[in-house]
């Protein structure tokens, strides 16, 4: 039923799409001459490349894929995911923290974390970032080959050897620079790919109204159309639970510890070629991400209009919405662009997180604990090396995947152990100078630990069961409203733990922080007279807030 | 201590002004993809109208496509990279020389 009826034509354009990304790589090699070329694109790049390279390190095939099952599965409460759950912390991202980072001249995330902590505090977080990358790789990997084996029917190990190479070869040659220019190249493929659905769907089932009119018939109901109804606590019935669960834990602890420490995202950033285009970087990115909803979750409610059966045992998958609908629209040659979209947002998704990889890897632990101190040229091939090793363990970990039916309830599980507790972290590393080196590590530790325990024992508090009744079978529980209170017990225990663990040991002396915490000069920094402004039109704090301000009018339009 | 351990002048200097301009490409892809979209809109089926629901969605999507390269061409046309001047100072911004 999935399987597309591809022709010489599609396969025309996928072929053309795929040689410019190998082109990218080869022409991007031409740049590469030291580890910091390679591993962070030299720090050159134009704000307008950071920034939708930023967007679309995230715009992965599972998240697109993902976005349009929880479209099906929930209605448009999956907005909470772009507006609450990503734009305010961008927004935090380039106005308030990208000082820090860039300002700091550190090459990655952890980085942060050696000089305004220690190497326990480092190595935990660089050890943690780097499986989580490999594993998300794999994630990709795996999913990409099942979506091909099903739309044009090659074999699962065919799938993921072919675009384990592609994805290899332009950022073994062309490193960070070639990931990031085929993230902004993903990016505009993927956003054609998804247009054409979306016109065609919405023009096949009567306009919006025709759509609401039409998934009122179905389970989903009338309610599918309404973000913030049933949020009140102790009686929830929206799907993603109560308003705690959504404003804290999704909008504050999660969505913050992903756009903000998350280096696969925050690298981009630092590529940028000053400190305004770092700052513009996640803020450029933030307005596709306020309308990417159009783009994943109409196409899902759609689908839940027009397929029978969808999301239940005898139909088709929720994650299949996307697929269905483009063999179910798309003549030849608009069909051959969805397709090469839907590619490059799975090599986005892997991309991503291995070109983060080799960059903590080499920076982070091999230079910093295994081999200090050679020549620059040795890093630059260990930095090659580590990109073929981690594509190579993201092969293997793929089939961890396979056993969780729902792919993004499994990477937001993932997350919430891994960053819910890393912005408690950084916020009081950034704003108290008296946070010591050791409460780092220790409120680390609290945090992922409490994240863990707290899913665990969720699945016994009956609050987290629609009409807040225990299932014994434990098939029912509300799995997103569990990880969203998860990431809330992580980030209340990182926080209790660092300040206590501050407070019984001796912190760094001040002359050790400068640039790292609020307040303290760098004595480093250039005099800020001297460093050049950008125009008014591009001041980080303008676009920051007219970004806000779409979301806060969007968010009353669709209550 | 904690900091980057010092590689000295053995680092060879960074290429990165080498950068091609990504605006060629996405202006490229996207004008040769708009040709290739428009031209097969002349030549849809009836068959292929009837699935996309009466929209005629490779003419529209070639037109799209062409006013996004033609955007990009134009861009870079009236706005070429400019390369930094080699000797400029820029170790604020580069980072290279801590």
């Amino acid at each position: 039923m999935l399987r597309l009826h591809v022709n010489p034509f599609d396969y025309t354009i996928l072929g053309i799409y795929f040689a410019l990304v190998i082109t990218i790589g080869v022409i991007a090699r031409r740049a590469v001459a030291t580890s910091e070329d390679f591993l962070l694109s030299g720090r050159s790049l134009p704000a307008w490349v950071t920034g939708l390279a930023f967007i679309s390190a995230n715009l992965g095939a599972i998240e697109i894929l993902g976005m349009a099952a929880n479209g099906a599965q929930y209605g448009l409460p999956t907005v909470h995911f772009y507006w609450i759950g990503a734009v305010p912390a961008m927004v935090f991202l380039g106005v308030v923290m990208m000082p820090f980072y860039y300002g700091s001249r550190v090459r990655s995330v952890p980085e942060f974390l050696l000089r305004r902590f220690n190497p326990a505090t480092h190595l935990f977080n660089a050890l943690s970032f780097a499986l989580a990358a490999v594993l998300i790789a794999g994630v990709n990997l795996y999913a990409l080959a099942l979506v091909i084996n099903a739309l044009i029917g090659w074999p699962i190990w065919l799938s993921i050897a072919v675009s384990a190479l592609f994805v290899l070869a332009y950022i073994t040659l062309g490193g960070l620079s070639g990931a990031i220019y085929n993230e902004v190249l993903q990016f505009f493929v993927i956003i054609a790919g998804l247009v054409p659905l979306v016109i065609i769907g919405l023009h096949s089932v009567g306009g919006w109204s025709g759509l609401q009119t039409k998934i009122g018939h179905t389970k989903l109901g009338a309610n599918a159309f309404s973000t913030w109804s049933g949020v009140g606590t102790g009686h929830w019935t929206n799907p993603l639970g109560d308003w705690i669960g959504i404003v804290f834990g999704l909008g504050f602890v999660l969505s913050f510890g992903y756009w903000t420490t998350n280096f696969a995202e925050v690298q981009r950033a630092l590529s940028a070629k000053d400190l305004s285009a770092a700052q513009r970087t996640p803020l450029i990115g933030a307005y596709p991400k306020i309308f990417i909803p159009a783009l994943t979750i109409i196409p899902g409610l759609i689908a839940l209009a027009i397929i029978p059966k969808l999301g239940t045992p005898k139909g088709a998958s929720y994650n299949d919405a996307i697929p269905i609908l483009m063999g179910r629209f798309l003549p030849n040659g608009a069909l051959g662009v969805a397709l090469a979209g839907l590619l490059a947002a799975f090599m986005a998704g892997m991309a991503a997180n291995v070109s983060s990889f080799n960059t903590v890897f080499t920076y982070d632990i091999w230079q910093t604990y295994i081999r200090r101190g050679r020549r620059d040229r040795y890093y630059l091939n260990v930095g090659r090396v580590v990109t073929v090793v981690g594509i190579l363990i993201g092969i293997g970990t793929a089939f961890i995947a396979s056993g969780y039916s729902n792919i993004m309830n499994y990477i937001q599980l993932l997350f919430s152990f891994f960053n819910a507790p890393l912005f408690a972290t950084f916020i009081l590393a950034m704003f108290w100078k008296r946070t010591t080196p050791w409460s780092g590590i220790a409120g680390l530790a609290a945090g992922t630990i409490g994240a863990a325990v707290m899913h665990f024992a969720g699945y016994h508090i009956a609050y987290f069961y629609p009409h807040q009744v225990l299932d014994p079978t434990h098939a029912t529980i509300n799995a997103q409203m569990l990880n969203f209170y998860g990431a809330i017990t992580a980030f209340v225990a990182d926080l209790v733990v660092t300040v206590l663990v501050s407070m019984v040991t001796k912190p760094k002396p001040v002359s050790e922080l400068g640039g790292l915490v609020w307040g303290v000069h760098d004595p480093n920094a250039p005099d800020p007279a001297s460093v050049p402004k950008p125009p008014w039109w591009a001041s980080p704090k303008l676009l920051g807030g007219i970004a806000l301000g779409i979301v806060l009018v969007l968010s009353i339009i669709f209550a | 201590m904690s900091e980057v351990p010092d590689t000295g002048a053995e680092t060879p200097q960074s290429a990165a002004a080498r950068l091609f301009d990504l605006r060629v490409l996405i202006g490229g892809l996207f004008l040769l993809y708009g040709v290739m979209l428009t031209v097969a809109g002349f030549f849809t089926s009836s068959k292929e109208l009837a699935k996309a629901s009466h929209i005629n969605i490779n003419l529209w999507m070639g037109i799209g496509m062409l006013v996004i390269g033609g955007f990009f061409a134009t861009w870079w046309r009236l706005r070429p990279l400019q390369r930094p001047e080699p000797d400029q100072p820029k170790a604020y911004e580069t980072g290279t020389s801590r």
